[in-house]
């Protein structure tokens, strides 16, 4: 697919769901919403699993994404929404500029268990810090779109378009990020980062920007969770919370980011029924759901539809 | 002083079933090349298999040192059932994936078991105190110590040994460490490499349950024991590097005291002392401390 047909797909695609949320009930109108503002967070874990690494820590930066627009709602007094998504992106990329190019040295299981480790802790502080309300976090009121209070059904379209359309911009970058000179590079250290490295690649730089960009995805689908939930709490940087992220990554697979959202949806809707119908087996049958993937469509739901090209690149780090 | 010793002591018993746990980690790891989150769930249904046998086996009138039977049945019971049933019929399929595959697979599996336990078990704590008070307590430099916490750091001591020696000290051991080194050099000279894999599996499965199955007359056995046990495990073996026997007793003790050192000192920094030791620890052995340096393949 040129650039040109992937951007005129993507605006499209946003167009048609701007169309169809008008008709969606309200339930389901802030279900995508959540759907959208959680998958682009699995969108950036797909940018470093596209290197060959999986960060099982991105619920810091979700956190920090959250926690800094909360805040900055809160003790700021800043109410429009979309200056509260920048500044949670913007706070959430400093943090993985930071941590990027020393988390950038570590390969394999070493660089998931340190970021685990680098989220525990800041759950660890958070939930210890009275003035950020400890365990029980706080809420946050409905914020202002251009000076308007966002409230009512029309209020909650209005979130519905706003992260339809930030999710699907920023996703649609990632995509042509993907397709760029640096972007395959990071396929090409899936592959062999040695090799790379004696092309005259620096595998550390460019798994450090790929950490930011995660990082600046996942702060944006923090500042957007909670400017649609109204809510904030430590466990948004429990690793469980990760692990949710990870699932949406894996059962999306690294073909399409499309499949993401759609995978990030599919998540969302079997919470939902399965809190509804059997509250006490829903984690075993995502488990089911997560083994069944892996086991029978191993590059995940994006391989139905798209990269029929070659092998998947999930097998591809063996050595010839 | 007191202080410290109190803070050694407490490091100690933590440690001691920590490493019991964590050996079992390192070992799967080792042979089979899987960080197995599931760890954590087979700690807690030896806990809690451990605890209806104590309590079965007390109704049949086997009270006093027979529950320490009893926790040892319950363990080897769990492993010879999870351990070959999770090898062969599932871990198997995936084998010669990433890594990162097949620790999702685990994680599926950790998901699964998590609910299949509160099906068996329902939500309610177990509680099964009446085996902690078989060895009295013990007066040490002034504190009073329950002697089973005294019989757990022995357990661990003689489980680490047990390991250490079997595997490098014996023939089948060392057929083990072939494997580990060269799993294909060790199939072509006429090793059964699946049998070792089922083996070795089994065996840290068994580590798993009897670590649970232990330690479960000092805690209350509810849902949620197998969330903080892998976590903090995971934590041990990456301290100690992956593989690595004498890496998980360092790693242990690590972990052990840095969290009893909390506990004394600054309890509100308890939940994450045990993280903040192993980023610390990563950031200057990038691979933890007792990992041998490896070639890079071309």
């Amino acid at each position: 697919m040129s650039r040109t047909v992937l951007v005129l797909v993507a605006a499209g695609l946003m167009a048609a769901l701007l169309l169809i949320g008008l008709a969606l009930p309200r339930w389901l109108l802030f279900l995508v919403t959540l759907a959208a503002s959680h998958g682009i967070v699995s969108v950036g874990i797909l940018v470093i699993m596209r290197g060959g690494l999986v960060s099982f820590g991105q619920g810091l930066v979700f956190a920090i994404g959250g926690y800094a627009a909360a805040l900055s709602f809160t003790q700021l007094g800043i109410t429009d929404v979309i200056v509260l998504i920048l500044i949670g992106t913007a706070a959430a990329a400093l943090v993985g500029a930071a941590v990027g190019p020393l988390l950038a040295r570590y390969t394999g299981i070493f660089f998931g268990m340190l970021t685990l480790a680098l989220s525990m802790v800041a759950y660890g502080v958070l939930i210890k810090s009275p003035a950020v309300g400890g365990s029980d976090g706080f809420n946050i009121p409905r914020g202002t779109l251009f000076g308007v209070r966002l409230e009512g059904a029309g209020g909650d379209y209005a979130l519905y378009a706003l992260a339809i359309l930030v999710t699907g911009i920023a996703a649609t970058a990632v995509a042509l990020h993907t397709r760029s000179a640096r972007g395959l590079m990071t396929r090409a250290i899936h592959g062999n980062g040695l090799r790379v490295e004696y092309l005259g690649t620096s595998v550390q730089s460019v798994m450090a920007i790929n950490f930011t960009i995660a990082a600046a995805l996942g702060g944006l689908g923090g500042a957007l969770t909670i400017v649609a939930l109204g809510h904030i709490e430590p466990t948004f940087a429990f690793w469980t919370q990760s692990g949710e992220f990870v699932f949406v990554a894996i059962l999306a697979g690294s073909h399409s980011v499309t499949a993401v959202f759609i995978a990030s949806l599919a998540l969302e809707l079997v919470r939902s029924f399965s809190n509804l119908y059997f509250p006490n087996t829903w984690q075993m049958a995502l488990g089911l759901f997560l083994l069944a993937i892996i086991l029978f469509l191993p590059a995940g739901i994006g391989s139905l539809w798209a990269g029929r090209r070659k092998a998947s690149p999930s097998s591809g780090g063996e050595t010839p | 002083m007191q202080l410290a010793l109190t803070i050694l002591m407490d490091g100690l018993i933590y440690a001691s079933w920590l490493f019991v746990v964590a050996l079992g980690l390192t070992l799967v790891f080792g042979v089979l090349k899987i960080l197995n989150i599931a760890h954590g769930s087979l700690y807690a249904i030896g806990a809690y298999v451990a605890a209806s046998m104590v309590t079965l086996f007390a109704s049949w009138g086997l009270g006093g040192h027979f529950a320490l039977i009893a926790m040892l049945l319950a363990a080897i019971g769990v492993a010879l059932v999870m351990g070959p049933l999770m090898e062969r019929y599932l871990l198997r399929l995936f084998y010669g994936r990433d890594e990162v595959v097949l620790l999702l697979v685990t994680y599926a599996l950790f998901l699964i078991l998590e609910d299949a336990v509160k099906l068996i078990w329902g939500v309610n704590p177990y509680y099964v105190s009446e085996p902690y008070q078989l060895f009295g307590n013990v007066a040490f430099a002034s504190l009073f110590y329950v002697g089973y916490d005294f019989a757990l750091i022995g357990l661990a001591v003689v489980c680490g040994i047990a390991v250490w020696f079997a595997l490098n000290r014996t023939r089948s051991g060392k057929v083990v460490l072939a494997v580990i080194f060269s799993r294909e050099m060790s199939a072509s000279m006429g090793v059964n490499v699946d049998k070792v894999h089922m083996i070795a599996f089994t065996l840290g499965i068994f580590l798993a349950a009897l670590g649970g199955a232990f330690t479960a007359p000092m805690i209350s056995v509810q849902p949620g024991i197998s969330v903080s046990v892998i976590i903090v495990s995971f934590a041990v073996i990456i301290i100690g590097g992956l593989g690595s026997i004498e890496g998980a007793a360092i790693g242990a003790v690590i972990v052990g005291l840095a969290r009893a050192a909390a506990v004394h000192l600054m309890p509100e920094a308890e939940l994450f002392s045990i993280y903040l030791v192993m980023a610390a620890v990563l950031i200057f052995r990038p691979e933890g401390l007792f990992q041998r340096a490896a070639a890079r393949k071309i």
